[in-house]
């Protein structure tokens, strides 16, 4: 059994993702997720896993599409840029029905931006910046606890559905130090009957392809990946909601950004502003159904992410119009403090500027 | 009357038909392939890696597991099946554009990893798969769709030489450069693959075969003078023999 620690986030990552199975971790240095290489070099090797430096991210995540091609559990991590390079392999991979566990720890963009967190990659996660039709589910811890418990829950659905899945989360999730109990799940039995591992004594010749050159097998081919996705946001759509009957504002948020967010709601309780909170954590499939049954008491919706404006799109496709939705971000890695969100919600309720 | 069978199609190919042009050197290229794996006795526990090229379809025709790749990467998915199926035969067929362009980074990171699997690397100076462009390897003067009037040194540079590029490389076990344009080439090209695929078993590291091959439509004359081209201006300039060989150097 493994007794509560005090870890950093990277590291239980890493720790959580070895006792979930994962065979193979391929990666590169990039800031902040370099606790996540560092860890596995250290430790997967002695464990019965491989460690591969790869020479890129580009090269990183087509090891990735090999190994699991095989079968194996296989996992890559990065931040932000990084995450731009493996964009090509997660398409094949969705496309070739690869199960991969990514983890994104992000940083502030464009371009190389800088090391502090933000939360400028969400449409890059959930829109996906790869070619072709796919989705990616992707999970959105706010807790170093939830780190742990997704990696086993992220690699099983994974597998379940043969797809790639991303854990997202930023430099200040990944830095930091928290208690943690890593909680082991046994993995799931999934069909493995499909993997090219070089055992056709036993079998046929499998083939792991994403190429498909007559136009109707395609569309076939897409259309059941799409009865997949839709499989999954039937069922594993993942939302922490704590808006109340009496609640006058729901704030929208996921990540740490949350917890900043669950302070300012404390504090606007003490002066008799009724708050909730919406913590989405499957950022895909997004909950778009708890803003159809949201307290008849809620009036407003107040979406803050370090961004300047990214999950807010998906909070108005679940409003659907019936609701104002307001918006406060922080970007460039600057981080809200609970007052920043607290004001915005006053100035809300007292009708002030969207 | 009791027939004698002489000669017979490799249990190491499928049925499927080729969907290789007319006198394209690929189908030769995967005989010799084919043929080695089954004589090395490892044609059940090997995966192919096709990536994007003429020969992504590659696992139509070989009667393996097969994996395609994204353009360029395969070296990097052959590492990334290598390291955890280590029992297994594991081999890329790149072509040049593939390789040579796109793929350099892999190639060269596969090399000086020393990873232990095989690369039969097919070049035919041009791009085929896209009709016919110019790749790093095509000849000095010579044209194609992107270089309609011949290739320049002074803006497109000299022909890679890859053989000789990976030769420097201490991960690297076994390189040789082959031809594939006459019956007397062709047992040597055979030669050599299947002595990338016997070092492999053995456990050497990484192995390349560099194949020169013919692409008559993408050169646009006859499979005739397709195997002339070869002969007369590839390999004066692509040099054929044994780059490297960890056992030859005791």
């Amino acid at each position: 059994m493994n007794k509560r620690v005090l870890m950093k986030g990277n590291e239980v990552i890493a720790e959580a993702a070895i006792q979930a199975g994962c065979k193979a971790f391929f990666g590169y240095p990039i800031t902040p997720q370099n606790e996540i290489p560092e860890y596995m070099s250290a430790h997967i090797e002695r464990r019965n896993g491989i460690f591969v430096q790869a020479e890129s991210e580009v090269a990183a995540i087509n090891m990735c599409y090999g190994a699991a091609a095989t079968g194996a559990r296989v996992m890559t991590g990065s931040s932000s840029p990084g995450m731009a390079l493996k964009q090509e392999g997660i398409s094949y991979m969705s496309g070739a029905d690869l199960p991969v566990l990514m983890v994104n720890v992000s940083r502030c963009g464009p371009g190389l931006g800088g090391i502090l967190p933000a939360q400028g990659d969400y449409f890059m996660a959930t829109r996906g910046g790869g070619n072709g039709d796919y989705r990616t589910p992707v999970f959105a811890p706010a807790y170093i606890q939830e780190c742990s418990d997704l990696v086993f829950h992220s690699f099983d659905i994974a597998e379940k559905y043969r797809t790639p899945v991303m854990i997202l989360l930023d430099g200040m999730l990944g830095q930091m130090m928290e208690p943690v109990e890593i909680r082991p799940t046994p993995p799931i039995e999934a069909d493995k009957s499909w993997v090219a591992d070089g055992n056709t004594d036993k079998r046929p010749p499998n083939i792991v392809n994403s190429l498909s050159l007559l136009g109707d097998v395609l569309e076939q081919q897409n259309l059941k990946r799409f009865e997949k996705y839709a499989e999954i946001e039937r069922t594993e759509c993942m939302v922490e909601n704590t808006v109340k009957d009496g609640d006058e504002i729901a704030v929208v948020a996921y990540g740490v950004p949350a917890r900043i967010v669950q302070n300012a709601i404390e504090e606007l309780s003490a002066e008799g502003i009724r708050a909730g909170l919406i913590r989405p954590i499957t950022l895909w499939p997004f909950p778009y159904d708890v803003f159809k049954s949201l307290p008849a008491s809620v009036k407003y919706i107040l979406v803050a992410e370090l961004s300047m404006g990214q999950m807010v799109e998906d909070v108005k496709l679940g409003v659907n119009g019936k609701y104002p939705v307001h918006f406060y971000g922080r970007c460039g890695g600057m981080v809200f403090d609970p007052s920043e969100i607290a004001d915005k919600v006053r100035e809300i309720i007292k009708g002030g500027a969207q | 009357m009791a027939t004698k069978v002489i000669y017979e199609k490799s249990r190491g190919l499928k049925d499927n038909p080729l969907t290789y042009c007319p006198g394209c050197s690929h189908g030769t290229i995967h005989k010799l392939v084919a043929e080695s794996l089954v004589e090395l006795d490892v044609l059940e526990r090997t995966i192919a890696v096709a990536p994007v090229g003429c020969s992504v379809l590659a696992y139509n025709y070989f009667n393996c597991d097969g994996i395609q790749a994204a353009h360029g990467r395969a070296p990097a998915v052959a590492t990334g099946i290598k390291r955890v199926c280590p029992d297994k035969i594991v081999f890329a067929y790149q072509g040049d554009g593939d390789l040579a362009s796109i793929g350099t980074a892999e190639i060269i990171h596969a090399a000086h990893r020393g990873e232990n699997f095989t690369v039969i690397f097919v070049n035919n100076a041009i791009y085929g798969m896209t009709g016919g462009q110019m790749a790093p390897t095509t000849l000095i003067n010579q044209k194609t769709t992107t270089s309609p009037y011949g290739r320049f040194e002074e803006t497109t540079g000299k022909p890679l030489l890859v053989s000789e590029m990976l030769a420097t490389i201490p991960g690297a076990a076994y390189i040789e450069r082959v031809s594939v344009h006459d019956h007397a080439h062709i047992l040597k090209a055979k030669r050599a693959i299947k002595k990338a695929f016997k070092y492999q078993v053995e456990g050497k590291g990484f192995c390349m075969v560099e194949v020169l091959a013919a692409c008559p439509i993408g050169w646009n004359v006859s499979p005739v003078d397709s195997m002339k081209f070869v002969r007369d201006q590839m390999m004066p300039y692509y040099p054929l023999g044994v780059y490297k060989d960890k056992e030859g150097v005791q």
